[in-house]
């Protein structure tokens, strides 16, 4: 089996955009994102519209910001969390690109990344813009219980976070570059818990970064962030050990956008965040930023639960898969 | 590490949320709901009889639960009483009254009518057939004796 793919010219990320909900805003990193809503219906009359419009403004900012209009993207890869990718497709309708909508749960942005640094290294086509978006409400109504019913969380449970981030991908020769990836495999961890999804999900982060570290010969000293999607507290800690138990420390290296996305303290989100938007809005913001201020290499390692109302609902295992995009300063 | 035994290591190390704290806040939380429906039955009784003040006390609550569902205090009261607020008649108007203001952009007949008992909908199932069984038995049991 082949487990990393490196592209043949490195892609360029010319340009990032993300813009994040309230709560978001409010977190740690609130000043690296892009633009931010107060109103949690991003002024639409439901929350279904109010993630479509997010998505909307994050693919026009990403244009403004690169001084490019519709007309000039060949391809826009996005995905969201609702039934049937509605967020993405009704969000881009106007933008008259040639579409793919996907789904990979949480790791969507990178899937996104992945398919489209592949189109652009091959010269198939010159420009896309990889999104992936979620809403904390329209995530609530279509994986749990409606937004206003009072019930308790776990402290294993995770907040969706009201997100969205993209990239616009080019082979233009200047840094950052995505250079290769590794495509996850899809790992049943056991577990039927929708509110433990960082046990979930841990396993496919370890699959995936021993199959990265193993085929690649490097170690975690290579490289200055390696972060996964959304594990949130627990996830992380579970990951910790099973890297431990694999004999890969990744000590003082590894983090998790779950993790960094609130302030645990203030902010009651029990195990972290969680979300397609989680990684795709901090990857655009807070790790671009790192990039053009001394870091050169970030591992970013989208983690996705695979699980549906129904499978839950007829106590099916949760199965995850986890992939991984290296992010360089450096075309090697 | 195989399935079983990685589930049961996930299972052991997650944290629960403390059983005593959560039944001593349900019990002030569920001990003031109750505390305010015999308020509520106290003032009934002075103009109505018992039985009509009772239904008054119940329909009250139930009010006073859907509005506070609708203007949002509801979730975060129940954050923090857990079963105090859900036990009581106030959680069955809330699970009512949440799914109905969810799912009103869907209109009302395929998304208010349709998906108001979403969650309410198994109590009154369950509930009504286990009155029915009950009631046969309570029938033959009057026979025999």
């Amino acid at each position: 089996m082949k487990n990393i793919i490196k592209f043949p010219e490195p892609v360029s990320i010319i340009q990032s955009a993300s813009v994040v909900g309230k709560l978001e805003h409010e977190g740690p990193l609130g000043q690296y994102f892009d633009m931010y809503e107060d109103d949690i219906y991003f002024g639409k009359d439901s929350w279904e519209k109010a993630e479509s419009e997010m998505c909307r403004r994050t693919l026009s900012t990403l244009l403004a910001k690169a001084n490019m209009k519709y007309i000039d993207l060949d391809l826009v890869l996005a995905g969201d969390l609702l039934n049937q990718c509605i967020a993405s497709s009704f969000g881009l309708l106007d933008c008259n690109a040639p579409f793919l909508g996907l789904y990979g749960a949480c790791s969507t942005f990178a899937e996104g990344v992945i398919i489209g640094s592949n189109l652009c290294s091959t010269h198939q086509i010159d420009r896309c813009a990889a999104l992936a978006s979620s809403h904390f409400c329209s995530s609530e109504r279509q994986f749990r219980f409606p937004i206003e019913y009072g019930g308790q969380r776990t402290p294993t449970s995770q907040n969706t976070v009201t997100g969205c981030g993209a990239f616009l991908l080019e082979c233009t020769g200047y840094p950052p570059y995505i250079t290769e990836c590794v495509i996850g495999r899809i790992v049943d961890s056991g577990i039927k818990d929708q509110n433990n999804m960082g046990a979930a999900m841990a396993p496919a982060t370890v699959d995936t970064l021993m199959r990265y570290f193993n085929d690649s010969g490097k170690s975690a000293n290579d490289f200055d962030i390696i972060s996964t999607g959304d594990l949130g507290k627990e996830g992380y800690e579970i990951a910790c050990e099973l890297l431990y138990k694999n004999r890969l420390d990744m000590w003082g290296k590894y983090t998790d956008c779950g993790m960094l996305m609130y302030d645990y303290k203030k902010q009651d989100v029990n195990s972290g965040a969680s979300g397609c938007g989680c990684s795709a809005a901090i990857a655009a913001s807070y790790f671009i930023d790192k990039l053009k201020n001394g870091c050169k290499d970030i591992l970013l390692i989208g983690t996705g639960a695979l699980l549906s109302p129904v499978s839950v609902l007829q106590k099916q295992n949760i199965p995850a898969v986890a992939h991984l995009i290296h992010i360089s300063n450096s075309r090697n | 590490m195989d399935i079983k035994e990685y589930k049961k290591y996930a299972e052991n190390r997650s944290k629960r949320t403390s059983s005593l704290k959560n039944c001593v806040l349900a019990f002030i939380g569920g001990g003031i709901i109750c505390v305010i429906g015999q308020v509520l039955f106290n003032l009934y009784s002075i103009f109505t009889i018992e039985e009509h003040a009772k239904l008054l006390t119940s329909a009250s609550l139930i009010f006073l639960a859907g509005l506070f569902t609708g203007i949002g205090w509801f979730d975060v009261l129940a954050k923090i009483f857990g079963g105090g607020t859900l036990v009581p008649i106030t959680g069955f108007a809330n699970a009512i009254a949440a799914a109905a203001i969810d799912n009103k952009k869907e209109g009302f007949i395929a998304g208010v009518g349709a998906k108001m008992f979403i969650i309410a909908g198994s109590v009154i199932v369950y509930g009504v057939s286990f009155s029915i069984l009950y009631g046969v038995a309570y029938y033959f049991y009057l026979l025999l004796i």
